[in-house]
């Protein structure tokens, strides 16, 4: 689909760390037994993964799982492939109670990489990164809105927020990026 | 004259010379200082005036406590009132400026008030309220609000940035001195997640100064060796500059971190706000020394004994040749030598004391200094500076024995632990009468979740005042393995409480004794405010201001509510002390609106859409967080012009509305439909599969308080719109009826508004455009009114609604967001050959009120029930039950009697303006004119060409044809024909084509 655009067309800024706008990305909200024999094979066929445990988030390459409450996950796939996936999903929850979204387009997704990112994300969220587990998702705020952020990679943050604000997250995280913010300077 | 050492300065850096300004006059100064010894090193004695006689003011302290020395600092986009010198660090070309005089410093015009000050008694601000009834207006308020004030409010846009950080620790301890260092020490050593902070840059406190010897070697290098070993400590995180404001309930603690301040402009942010989670706070704030109340105390030179030897120690600045001491304990005998070992002169200690003995007060008579024992400061001689003391005798009346001739007086009246953050969250002090201070009570602190407490203090902050106390405290309190860190300082005698300096003065030099420099608050006045009745701490401390200055009574609270007692003859604890706030020290604007400013002052929702309406002449209203185009402007156009041009446009061709921030809920499940029957008045569970209804919801008061269009997507699954302020307050009241009541119902919503991009096409060519677009067949036939269908239209996926909120053929089309815009564009391009434009949402609202259809909002106001609006036609009757339904069977709900809606119709064709009320026969109770009725929405209608409105009329429907009195301004009376709502195509003719 050529005519989508993400809600910022990839901005980004370069301060003590890298803040991008990240692009569109097939995302899924999907409500049900997270316990039943179902939904583990519903999330298996869309994204590989298993089940995520509380607060946690499955990754297999491009695609994941992550816990959203006790009875909700997002599923993310790449963009093109929602459409699909919504009806894989469908399928194989069909018969339980359950109910499956596409957001993919309510959504903003921005990565935060280097060394320091949360340094800039602990001045937007209340979260003890220290504590922050591997594979933990965290549902959070940043400043005045909601937000969600995991661990993508080494030095690399992925969050998500509703689309309507990217551009007020990506204030927030250009301005707390600035070069001098760094909170803890060696 | 005060004046800079040739050598000593522990803080100090000569390399690094520093000029700056002080009213224009340059100066310099040294890498090290703060902007207090700067201006002392260079005899800049008198800083300021007082608040209310604009008496001269000196430096008092060296640090927070400082009642005094405040300066409005830097200019334009930098310029901040109120900042104290004592507290900030000098930097290169800083500029300062004294406060509150005119028309300069040293001659201050408002000194007069000094003259007066018989006149300007406590209290005498409420006195201006009382007597004669017109001064306050016409004399006192014109004359207070002139004189009030200390600093100047910036006028320029602030420069810098501001931050907040979130931060977690299993043990904060505040303050880096000697038992913060030692406490630190020991909970590193036991793995725990430790921060360490300090307000100044600076580490180590007092004892460094003061000459104790730590572990066989001298404090400072204690210090610096304690530092090293935490700075190795991965599990502990230290941070100068940075001052604990508040605690608040569960560990919630508030640090001010002043990050640039020292270095104006060099692209960092000024000052960070943590927010720090702590799982224990120890305070380790230390003590604050306290003035003592003898005449003239206030005039400059007059310093705190503790204050002269930082000056003296830390930045080799000298108050004067020659300093007299007075105090009432030993402690401020230190002064006295480090002065000697400075090389200067210390005519006499004046100790109040019947007897000075002990090491300290033998030291100093060893070094030939003569100690006069059981003597007092009868009165300071000098107007700006010091000249001289007069000596009497404590236990008399003041008759002057000798005079002594002297550049400064160095005063101590003991020590105050300083308790406020012990004491934010409500843990008590004791009154430690041999000490006499307050101290916190161990047995009664500020307790977190868990019942235990929250809060330990220790060291000179838990009243110990020996080096070797303090680090024996600080260890244990933390509970470290070991031995705590042995300390060795000279042996103390007691020290004697003294609250008047001599004990049996008279009123002429009580009028002269200041608590509170800042305030002008003497010991006159606590007196006086005794004697009117304010005998509550809290109360007197507002009669009389003491202590509610910008320094908070840090050095006056304790003498004043000393002062208090001995007025009401009782003892100190009786009258105890004022409540201790958040912030301990003033914190700046900036560093509370954190990131919050311009453009990310407050999150902005954008649609899709948004930039396309930013470059096409959006005049913008809020909408919630969104904003919404209220019309399209073109090149040299009004509002009302743009506005008539939508509207026409719509009712002749056709035009875009972005509807995209209506609120879409998905509902699903087997038990959906009975919930939404629940939910909304009329039925929707019967909704067939590709079917849309109009509902209402009501509170469970039977209020209208949501309305939008249904659409049956599935067997189980229906799609809620709301309005758009409602989506995200229906989604929390669906989901709060499926957790908290119906939690074994099963259904599951999800909110998803942001997922569609919406536009509304309406107007007589609206299916001919869509069919330029092509793919989906939208005719009568293939989807009549109030039917909706799915498909692919010029590309885009789309569900397309066959809805009119404007009375004419109508589409709303919902597209993903992310392909909104192309798809407005495309609408666009396919409409041109219609002359199609965008309208916003004025002429919606306009269109809609033509039809007579409601608004949230407008109709409603939260005591507006559907049959109120003659909805009955969207109330189920066949339902048993629905939210609201039995509040609307009440009495007072079904009565008659209530407004309902009806049309308006002005005689003369103008508008009424907006919430008139209409005027019945007679008044009421009040002398008020009766009101029979009042407007809810009001409109110049283009398409009718006259003035429309909405109102409702008691018996209203009843009523058509009659007309009402609308009284507006200036006796003015609009008269209004009573008329069907529905103004505009009353058959519907129009939307079903």
């Amino acid at each position: 689909m050529s005519k989508a655009v993400s809600a910022l067309g990839g901005v980004s800024h370069s301060g003590f760390v890298d803040v991008a706008e990240a692009g569109l990305r097939g995302m899924i909200t999907v409500r049900g037994d997270l316990a039943s024999a179902k939904m583990k094979k519903a999330v298996k066929a869309a994204t590989g993964t298993a089940v995520p445990a509380a607060r946690r988030i499955e990754l297999n390459g491009d695609k994941g799982a992550a816990w959203m409450s006790p009875d909700e996950l997002l599923i993310l796939v790449p963009y093109a492939e929602a459409v699909a996936t919504v009806e894989t999903l469908e399928k194989a929850l069909a018969g339980d109670h359950h109910l499956v979204a596409d957001v993919s387009d309510a959504r903003s997704v921005f990565t935060v990489r280097g060394a320091k990112a949360p340094e800039a994300l602990m001045k937007l969220c209340p979260v003890d990164f220290e504590m922050l587990e591997e594979g933990e998702i965290r549902r959070t705020r940043a400043a005045q809105v909601a937000a969600a952020f995991w661990k993508s990679g080494a030095d690399e943050f992925t969050l998500v927020s509703f689309r309507s604000v990217a551009g007020y997250v990506m204030g927030l995280l250009e301005v707390s990026a600035r070069k001098g913010g760094e909170v803890f300077p060696a | 004259m005060s004046t800079r050492l040739q050598k000593g300065g522990r803080l100090i850096d000569r390399s690094q010379p520093m000029s700056f300004t002080f009213n224009g006059r340059k100066m310099q100064g040294y890498a090290g200082d703060t902007l207090a010894s700067a201006l002392l090193g260079a005899d800049q004695m008198l800083v300021g005036r007082s608040f209310k006689y604009h008496r001269p003011r000196g430096i008092m302290s060296s640090g927070a406590e400082e009642p005094n020395a405040l300066v409005g600092l830097g200019e334009g986009g930098r310029f901040e009132p109120n900042q104290r010198t004592t507290t900030t660090e000098l930097f290169d070309g800083a500029m300062t400026a004294s406060q509150n005089h005119w028309p300069s410093l040293e001659f201050d015009v408002g000194a007069i008030n000094d003259k007066f000050y018989r006149f300007l008694p406590a209290g005498f601000y409420y006195k201006t309220f009382m007597f004669p009834r017109f001064a306050w207006k016409h004399v006192f308020e014109p004359f207070i609000r002139q004189s009030a004030g200390l600093g100047k409010v910036p006028e320029a846009r602030d420069e810098d940035r501001y931050e907040y950080a979130y931060a977690f620790a299993d043990l904060v301890i505040v303050g880096g001195g000697i038992a913060g260092l030692a406490a630190a020490l020991a909970a590193g050593k036991q793995g725990k997640r430790v921060w360490l902070i300090e307000q100044t840059p600076n580490w180590g406190g007092r004892a460094v100064v003061d000459g104790v010897q730590i572990e066989g070697q001298d404090a400072d290098a204690w210090v610096k060796e304690t530092l090293q070993a935490l700075e190795g400590m991965e599990n502990v995180t230290l941070r100068s500059r940075t001052m604990a404001s508040g605690l608040y309930d569960h560990g919630y603690l508030l640090m001010y971190e002043r990050i640039a301040d020292h270095t104006p402009g060099d692209g960092r942010p000024r000052h960070r706000l943590w927010r720090m989670r702590a799982g224990h706070i120890v305070t380790a704030t230390g003590a604050i020394e306290r003035p003592l109340s003898f005449a003239g105390n206030d005039i400059p030179g007059v310093m705190l004994a503790s204050a002269v030897r930082d000056y003296v120690v830390n930045w080799a600045v000298s108050p004067g040749d020659r300093t007299v001491i007075v105090t009432n304990n030993d402690d401020a005998y230190r002064t006295a030598l480090a002065l000697l070992d400075a090389g200067l002169a210390v005519p006499a200690v004046i100790d109040a004391r019947p007897e000075a003995k002990g090491d300290l007060p033998d030291a100093v008579r060893a070094r030939g200094v003569k100690v006069l024992e059981g003597k007092g400061i009868a009165k300071v001689k000098g107007g700006k500076r010091v000249t001289g003391v007069s000596v009497c005798l404590q236990a008399g009346e003041g008759a002057e024995l000798e005079t002594i001739a002297c550049d400064a007086v160095a005063m101590s009246g003991g020590w105050s632990p300083v308790v406020h953050l012990w004491s934010h969250c409500g843990g008590k002090l004791n009154w430690d009468g041999a000490q006499a201070m307050f101290r916190p009570d161990p047995a009664r602190p500020a307790t977190g979740a868990d019942g235990e407490a929250m809060v330990t203090a220790i060291g000179s902050a838990n009243g110990h005042l020996s080096a070797a106390d303090v680090l024996e405290d600080a260890h244990k309190a933390v509970g470290g393995r070991g031995t705590a860190p042995g300390a060795v300082s000279e042996a103390e005698e007691p020290i004697m409480p003294v609250w008047i300096m001599p004990q049996g003065a008279g009123p002429a030099l009580r009028f002269k004794m200041w608590l509170d420099p800042q305030n002008d608050v003497k010991v006159s006045d606590v007196q006086l405010a005794a004697r009117e009745g304010y005998e509550s701490v809290e109360h007197a401390k507002r009669y009389t201001t003491l202590g509610m200055a910008t320094d908070q009574g840090k050095i006056s609270n304790i003498n004043g509510l000393a002062i208090l007692s001995d007025s009401l003859n009782q003892a100190i604890p009786a009258t105890g002390t004022t409540t201790f706030r958040p912030p301990y020290t003033p914190i700046s604007m900036g560093a509370i609106a954190g990131e919050a400013r311009g453009e990310i002052f407050q999150p902005l929702r954008k649609t899709p859409m948004h930039e396309w309406h930013e470059t096409h002449g959006a005049h913008w209203e809020p909408v919630g967080h969104w904003r919404r185009a209220y019309c399209f402007l073109r090149t040299g156009e009004g509002v009302h012009d743009a506005v008539n041009r939508e509207i026409r446009q719509v009712r002749n061709s056709v035009g875009l509305l972005d509807a995209s921030t209506l609120g879409k809920i998905l509902v699903k499940g087997p038990d959906a439909g009975r919930f939404l029957d629940m939910l909304y008045t009329n039925m929707m569970s019967t909704l067939p599969v590709g079917k849309c209804r109009y509902g209402l919801m009501c509170n469970e008061n039977g209020f209208l308080s949501d309305d939008g269009v249904v659409v049956r997507l599935t067997e189980d699954t229906w799609l809620c719109h709301t309005t758009t302020g409602g989506a995200d307050r229906i989604h929390g009241w669906m989901e709060d009826w499926l957790q908290c009541e119906w939690w074994d119902w099963k259904v599951y919503t999800a909110n998803v508004t942001e997922q569609y991009a919406q536009v509304a096409i309406a107007g007589p060519n609206a299916r001919k455009l869509l069919d330029k677009l092509g793919g989906m067949d939208l005719s009568k036939e293939a989807l009549p009114f109030m039917e909706w269908r799915e498909g692919t239209l010029g590309g885009f996926r789309a569900r397309v609604h066959r809805i009119s909120f404007s009375g004419e053929l109508s589409f709303e089309v919902a597209v993903p967001a992310s392909e909104g815009r192309a798809f407005w564009e495309a609408l666009i391009a396919a409409g041109e050959e219609f002359g199609v434009m965008p309208y916003g949402t004025e002429a919606m609202h306009i269109m809609r009120a033509e039809k007579g259809f409601i608004m949230i909002g407008d109709e409603t106001d939260g005591t507006v029930i559907p049959q109120d609006l003659n909805l009955q036609w969207a109330i189920s009757k066949k339902k048993d039950d629905y939210l609201g339904k039995r509040a609307q069977e009440r009495s007072f709900m079904a009565s008659p009697e209530r407004w309902k809606l009806v049309g308006l119709e002005t005689l003369d064709g103008g508008v009424i303006p907006d919430g008139a009320y209409a005027v019945a026969e007679g008044h009421n109770a009040n002398g008020q004119r009766n009101v029979q009725g009042r407007v809810t929405s009001t409109y110049h209608s283009p398409t009718l060409g006259k003035g429309i409105a909405m109102g409702l009329v008691k018996h209203g429907p009843d009523r058509m044809g009659e007309v009402i009195d609308f009284p507006v301004d200036h006796g003015k009376v609009v008269k209004a024909r009573i008329v069907d709502p529905v103004f505009y195509d009353k058959e519907g003719e129009k939307q079903n084509v």
